[in-house]
């Protein structure tokens, strides 16, 4: 009988700890628990300044609200999928009458120069406004990748492999979302819950 | 002596595994992490004996644990913070191996072939989730990488398979039908 309580108090015990792991069920990836943790925390986003493509240095946590994504310009797959998805996305919320600006931000600052982030943004038809390509300082690098939860590592090809995502920044300039990159729908609701 | 001996070679060669687990996820999955858990198996505290009525509740904590360490996310979390890098030299050793061989020898045979039905199972739900996911399931490891591993999980399900059949088709089992078909005989004489 003792033995049954024990057996039914470890099972108890046992299924918080996995609910716990898993935030609740919902995420058996770094990825899901990333999207999760920053849905209940927003994540301050460091105040360092990042260079447009048109030369300009802006600070993305004071122009908040914003999206980000994280890219390389030299990247043959991914990166280009993600681009014509923030095409879309683009298009989408221009339509709704939603004006927040969009960065897509090489993790590679030193072989992305401005001419290589134009030509990005050109073939993806992304003009500067509301879309524009960018690069951080290389110093700053890590500390974005580290508040943005983003693991690049080396593919065996020269390039690299990334967690991809649409990043929401609120108007605190707290990192505050991430989304799939066609996840148009919940992302225009998120930009529309923060612009209310 | 001599557990300790083979529980501390196992410790020290998944340690020396670190130094691949970065780059592959093989490595991290299939024997580092197996390694610890026979290093906590083969600890010689092991031979404890366990409260009868305790059997239940740390098997459980061997199962819970176990499942904690097969979330993609454990995998990551232990490569990229060392409170997970810690957490799984020490909770995979104790909270995994420990336990189930503390209570193996308890358990009765419907129960171990359940848990080893549940493990071939789960290598090869396993196995086919990592050759068949759309995404990176990991983020520290590469789309080639991780189809790699779901072969290799398919491979040590295969493997398994092959280790728990041989003693059902040898002797033990064999000797074991015969006594009971003899006594049955002996009763109808």
């Amino acid at each position: 009988m003792r033995g049954v309580l024990y057996t039914l108090g470890a099972a108890l015990l046992g299924c918080a700890t996995l609910w716990q792991a898993t935030d609740g069920l919902r995420a058996v990836t770094a990825e899901g628990a990333r999207r999760v943790s920053v849905a209940r925390n927003p994540r301050p986003v460091p105040a360092v300044p990042v260079q447009t493509m048109q030369g300009d240095w802006v600070t993305i946590a004071e122009n908040g609200p914003a999206l980000v994504e994280f890219i390389y310009t030299t990247c043959p797959t991914i990166c280009q999928i993600s681009g014509g998805d923030f095409a879309e996305l683009r298009d989408q919320l221009v339509d709704a009458g939603l004006d927040i600006p969009m960065y897509s931000l090489s993790f590679d600052p030193e072989n992305d120069d401005l001419e290589a982030l134009l030509n990005y943004a050109d073939l993806h038809s992304a003009t500067g406004d509301p879309w524009t390509a960018a690069r951080p300082r290389e110093e700053d690098l890590k500390g974005l990748l580290r508040t943005f939860d983003v693991t690049v590592i080396p593919d065996n090809w020269g390039g690299y492999e990334h967690n991809v995502a649409v990043l929401y920044i609120n108007a605190e300039g707290k990192f505050a979302g991430a989304f799939d990159t066609r996840a148009f729908d919940q992302i225009q609701s998120a930009v529309e819950s923060g612009a209310s | 002596m001599m557990r300790w001996g083979l529980s501390a070679a196992a410790f020290a060669l998944a340690c020396g595994a670190q130094l691949w687990v970065a780059a592959d996820p093989v490595i991290h999955m299939l024997v580092q992490i197996p390694l610890l858990a026979i290093c906590g198996w083969l600890l010689p505290l092991a031979r404890w004996e366990v409260p009868k009525e305790a059997v239940g509740a740390v098997l459980i904590l061997a199962l819970v644990v176990g499942a904690i360490w097969m979330l993609p996310r454990s995998l990551d979390a232990a490569l990229i913070t060392w409170q997970g890098h810690v957490a799984k030299f020490v909770t995979i050793p104790l909270f995994f191996g420990l336990p189930l061989a503390l209570v193996w020898r308890h358990l009765g045979p419907i129960i171990k072939g359940f848990l080893k039905c549940q493990s071939i199972s789960m290598l090869l739900f396993l196995g086919f989730l990592y050759t068949h996911a759309p995404v990176r399931i990991c983020n520290s490891y590469l789309v080639d990488d991780q189809v790699r591993l779901g072969h290799g999980f398919a491979l040590a399900a295969l493997a398994l398979v092959i280790l728990w059949l041989i003693p059902v088709f040898a002797s033990p089992s064999n000797r074991e039908t015969k006594g009971k078909f003899h006594e049955f005989s002996h009763i109808r004489h």
